[in-house]
């Protein structure tokens, strides 16, 4: 059961063939029995999910079932979730327990989805390998003593595993992307205000967007279609209409315009990620697909800017963080100040504080032109590049990451080493734009990913696009050993 | 030396939004701490903010009718730092772009003239919660039902030059956001306050003095008063060769003078930068005509009009519109009474108002409404009562005893104008005082004038002062010269 996609189980449950409590069942006793060797999962939720599950079963059984209905997922332990703890991975949220649901929550609660946990992450999302979790790092189903990415890794982990057939990510630089390239999966990050924000919890608001983590691109269509539409309570989250991904998943890709930027091919790919990147262009050509090359010259600036607009929206969205009203405070305060420097100081690990010490400074003044306002010019270059670009091609494609899943504690006390495992991906969240990623082959054990970006709002395309490799090939059916 | 004091003035006004600015929570005043208070308001993790469109709408009527530049797009900013009641982190405010841009208004100085005073601007931001550091046993409770109320901070240029104008000043603008509806005007509440910055130059000098930004103040007079104190505090510092610091100052209304709050130099870096999680606001020009068809009549063409259409002084004009709510009571008796224009003028700004300010009442909250002081004037009119038994009669309104009508019934307050029972009085009253009627009839004619007066006290006094004082006038004349 376990090894099936989320298409596949909710055909199985609309068929009679098994019960979404059976399922659900097989899962958590999956997850008992595995994530131990990977520590994908914060909190397994076994009673609320069985609940959920038998409620499925009813409403599979009265016929009011959708398409997600009684199928098992894991939310990505940022996504507020009434009730339970919701701990961005921090000690500072460790006893927070969420009084309300997010928006993607309550949507997949109303599509009758069944929460089987909270999966672990980088601390508040910051981090591209997931050692920054306050629950320990994530492991890479494909090889133990590798990292499984970031920030997403615990979401990433668990779907490869088949600890669950999907979960939700989020994506501020490439947190679903880059982590989904590690483990195998597929990962989509949709346009920035396609899926509410609300209720997840914020690392840099104008870049954060949440999406979908799964073993196919049909899993990711079915699962964008109950995540994405406007939500009156995000003002970022568009009032577009949500498309159809699922029924122009098998058009036809005869004269596609694929952009391959000359930048993501040059120093610090690795020579094997690249031959895996090319030959599923390759593939592409022998799907009808044409091929451009083209150039996104300011793709250098993409991580330096990012490294001043996230730092700085998190230094500010970060200040609830207190010790007040919620959260961690540290013991005995002596006063206000003793209350705010210890609990902030206690509760935050080092990678948070680093952030919120760089974004505090970039926004001081006398520094604010400098970096803060320098780098949103940077921003808007970096989008007239992908704005370019698409009058010439209709999806732009590339290696997610520059290397393979690196090993544990190999970048962890180099910040710049782990920041430059997002070089690729950084850009598309400056520029706002949806971007997936798409199993495409290994170096050695452990998976590629390759990179397809797409015009804004055109997310029905690169699901297409996606879908129609995977017809093709079988990288995404590919099982870690051992799981 | 001779200085001049330089003064410019930030008001925080409470906008009467009925939620709050950036979430669904009520704005009242006066719930239990924390019922009012929403997941937006507490600031819970993964909560975003939502624009009150009501808030834009009367900011901009606010522009309007300060013949401001309306912000075509402005940006909300974040304003980082930290404070208990403060649950992000930060404010939401307006910096770099705010949503009413430069503008004036005219205020009158003492002596009838008119002084033009510049706004800087005026923008949005939302309310912090209180700490209550009372009852919680040297704890501070924090109540965030003020949370995210919506705030209008408006700005203005360093223009006045004394308490008064100042005051003048805060008057002026409290008139013009009550007329245009935005805000209830309550002082005491704290829906309308005042920041005051205040420096003092040598006279003819162009740059300016070092300021004090004096905090919170919530009434006219403690406008007048603290500005008078710390231009006095700052003379005192400089002549004795000190040097002013800049810094904020509370004002003890108490013993009428400013403290310091705390320096400058310890102030936050606010780190302001625009809050990505609201888009910028644009304000369309078709919104803005549509407004502006709506704004209400503003104090200034109010007092004009009262000048012309009741034939009223400029100084009872200015008076009876110096709120919509005076203005309005004093319209609605005029028409109810029938009674003349300055009648009516007089009772408002007389009795009614001593009233108000003896049992510091807003004009809403006087227990006599207009329609019953019409009632009232129009006995005086009818002569069913005098003008001073009038007084009695109001009392009576204001304590609660009924309308007029009802006061005059029960109390047997209705004058006397039967001229036989009147002339009975009189009858009695000069077969009582022999002697002074001997001194009246042997004075010389243009003495006597002053001395019918007694005559009128008796009667009176004998008629419970009753009878109508034209006709005892009258008869009285008659019996003694006849």
């Amino acid at each position: 059961m376990h090894n099936k996609t989320i298409a596949e189980l909710a055909a199985g449950l609309r068929a009679g063939e098994f019960t979404s409590e059976e399922l659900t069942r097989a899962f958590i006793e999956r997850i008992k029995a595995h994530d131990d060797r990977l520590n994908s999962y914060i909190t397994v939720t076994e009673e609320q999910a069985l609940a959920q599950a038998r409620e499925a079963d009813q409403r599979i059984a009265a016929g009011t079932a959708g398409p997600l209905t009684g199928v098992p997922l894991a939310h990505k332990d940022i996504f507020c979730t009434d009730g339970v703890r919701t701990s961005c991975a921090s000690k500072m949220l460790d006893p927070f327990i969420a009084p309300y649901d997010a928006t993607v929550v309550r949507k997949f609660r109303e599509a009758g989805a069944v929460m089987l946990g909270k999966t672990n992450m980088d601390e508040f999302a910051m981090g591209s390998s997931n050692e920054t979790s306050f629950y320990g790092p994530v492991k890479n189903p494909w090889d133990l003593g590798a990292v499984p990415g970031g920030s997403s890794g615990g979401s990433a982990a668990a779907v490869a595993a088949r600890l669950a057939p999907g979960a939700t990510g989020t994506d501020t630089g490439g947190s679903i992307r880059q982590p989904a390239a590690l483990c195998g999966i597929t990962g989509l990050k949709p346009t920035y205000g396609r899926v509410s924000r609300y209720g997840m919890i914020a690392f840099a608001s104008s870049l954060d967007q949440a999406g979908p983590m799964a073993r196919t691109a049909e899993d990711c269509a079915l699962m964008l279609g109950a995540m994405a539409g406007f939500d009156e309570r995000d003002s970022t989250c568009a009032e577009q209409l949500v498309d159809d991904y699922i029924c122009g998943l098998n058009n036809d890709l005869k004269g596609l315009r694929i952009g391959l930027p000359k930048e993501y091919f040059g120093e610090g790919l690795d020579a094997e990620v690249a031959g895996a990147v090319e030959a599923a262009v390759d593939e592409y050509k022998k799907l009808g697909a044409e091929v451009v090359e083209i150039s996104l010259p300011n793709t250098n600036l993409a991580v330096p800017t990012y490294y001043v607009v996230a730092p700085a929206e998190c230094s500010s969205n970060l200040s609830r963080m207190d010790g007040v009203r919620f959260g961690y405070r540290c013991e005995e305060p002596k006063d206000l100040e003793d209350l705010y420097k210890r609990s902030r100081g206690e509760g935050f690990g080092p990678e948070v504080k680093r952030r919120i010490m760089v974004g505090a400074y970039a926004l001081s003044s006398g520094y604010y032109d400098a970096y803060y306002l320098k780098a949103q010019k940077l921003r808007h270059l970096i989008s007239d590049d992908f704005k370019k670009a698409f009058e010439q091609v209709d999806v732009i494609m590339g290696p997610t990451a520059p290397t393979p899943a690196f090993n544990l504690g190999e970048k962890k006390d180099d910040p710049v080493a782990m920041y430059l495992a997002d070089i690729y991906t950084i850009a598309v969240n400056l520029a706002g734009l949806p971007g997936i990623s798409v199993p495409c082959g290994f170096v050695g054990k452990r998976p590629v990913g390759l990179q397809i970006i797409g015009n804004y709002f055109d997310e029905a395309r690169l699901l297409n696009v996606a879908h129609k490799y995977q017809q093709a090939t079988d990288w995404h059916l590919r099982t870690p050993e051992g799981f | 030396m001779e200085w001049e004091v330089v003064i410019g003035c930030e008001i925080h006004t409470q906008l009467a939004t009925k939620s709050k600015i950036f979430s669904g929570a009520a704005t009242a005043y006066g719930a239990e701490p924390n019922t009012q208070a929403c997941a937006v308001d507490l600031g819970l993790p993964g909560v975003l903010p939502v624009l009150n469109k009501e808030a834009v709408r009367m900011a901009v009527m606010f522009g309007l009718a300060v013949d401001a530049e309306i912000g075509r797009r402005s940006v909300f900013a974040r304003k980082n730092y930290f404070y208990p009641d403060l649950p992000k982190g930060y404010q939401i405010s307006q910096f770099e772009l705010p949503i009413v841009g430069k503008g004036q208004l005219a205020i009158e100085l003492e002596g009838g003239e008119s002084k033009t005073i510049g706004i800087t601007r005026a923008h949005l931001e939302e309310d912090a919660g209180k700490s209550l550091h009372e009852d919680f046993h040297g704890m501070t409770g924090i109540d965030l039902n003020r949370a995210g109320t919506p705030l209008l901070e408006i700005v203005s240029e360093p223009d006045m030059r004394s308490g008064a104008e100042a005051s003048a000043y805060m008057r002026k603008i409290h008139s013009i956001v009550t007329y245009l509806g935005i805000c209830d005007g309550n002082l005491q509440e704290g829906s309308f306050r005042c920041d005051v910055n205040v420096s003092i130059r040598p006279k003819g000098q162009e740059a300016f003095g070092t300021r004090a930004e004096i905090k919170n103040l919530n009434s006219f007079r403690f406008v007048e008063k603290a500005v008078e104190y710390e231009v006095e505090r700052q003379i005192a510092i400089i002549e004795s060769g000190g040097k002013v610091v800049q810094e904020t100052r509370l004002f003890d209304a108490d013993k009428g003078e400013t403290r310091s709050m705390r320096s400058k130099e310890e102030a936050n870096d606010y780190r302001y930068f625009p809050d990505p999680d609201l888009l910028p606001v644009v304000v369309e020009e078709d919104f803005i005509e549509a407004l502006r068809k709506t704004l209400p009549e503003l104090p200034d063409a109010k007092k004009d009009r009262f000048i012309e259409q009741f034939g009223l002084p400029a100084y009872d004009a200015g008076f009876l519109t110096s709120s919509r709510g005076i203005a309005d009571y004093f319209e609605q008796v005029v028409e109810a009474s029938g009674a003349e224009a300055k009648l009516c003028a007089n009772w408002v700004m007389g009795d009614l108002s001593a009233a108000l300010n003896r049992e510091d009442k807003t004009i809403e909250q006087s227990p006599v409404s207009a329609e019953m002081l019409a009632g009232m004037l129009k006995r005086i009119v009818d002569n069913t009562i005098s003008g001073k038994i009038a007084k009695e009669v109001f009392e009576a309104m204001w304590s609660g005893e009924g309308d007029a009508d009802a006061v005059i019934e029960k109390k047997g307050l209705k004058q006397i104008t039967d001229s036989g029972a009147i002339e009975a009085v009189i009858d009695e009253v000069i077969a009582n005082n022999a002697q002074q009627v001997e001194n009246y009839r042997s004075a010389e004619p243009d003495k006597r004038g002053k001395m019918i007066g007694f005559f009128v006290g008796q009667v009176m006094k004998a008629t419970g002062g009753k009878a109508n004082p034209g006709q005892v006038n009258q008869l009285l004349k008659s019996k003694l010269e006849g």
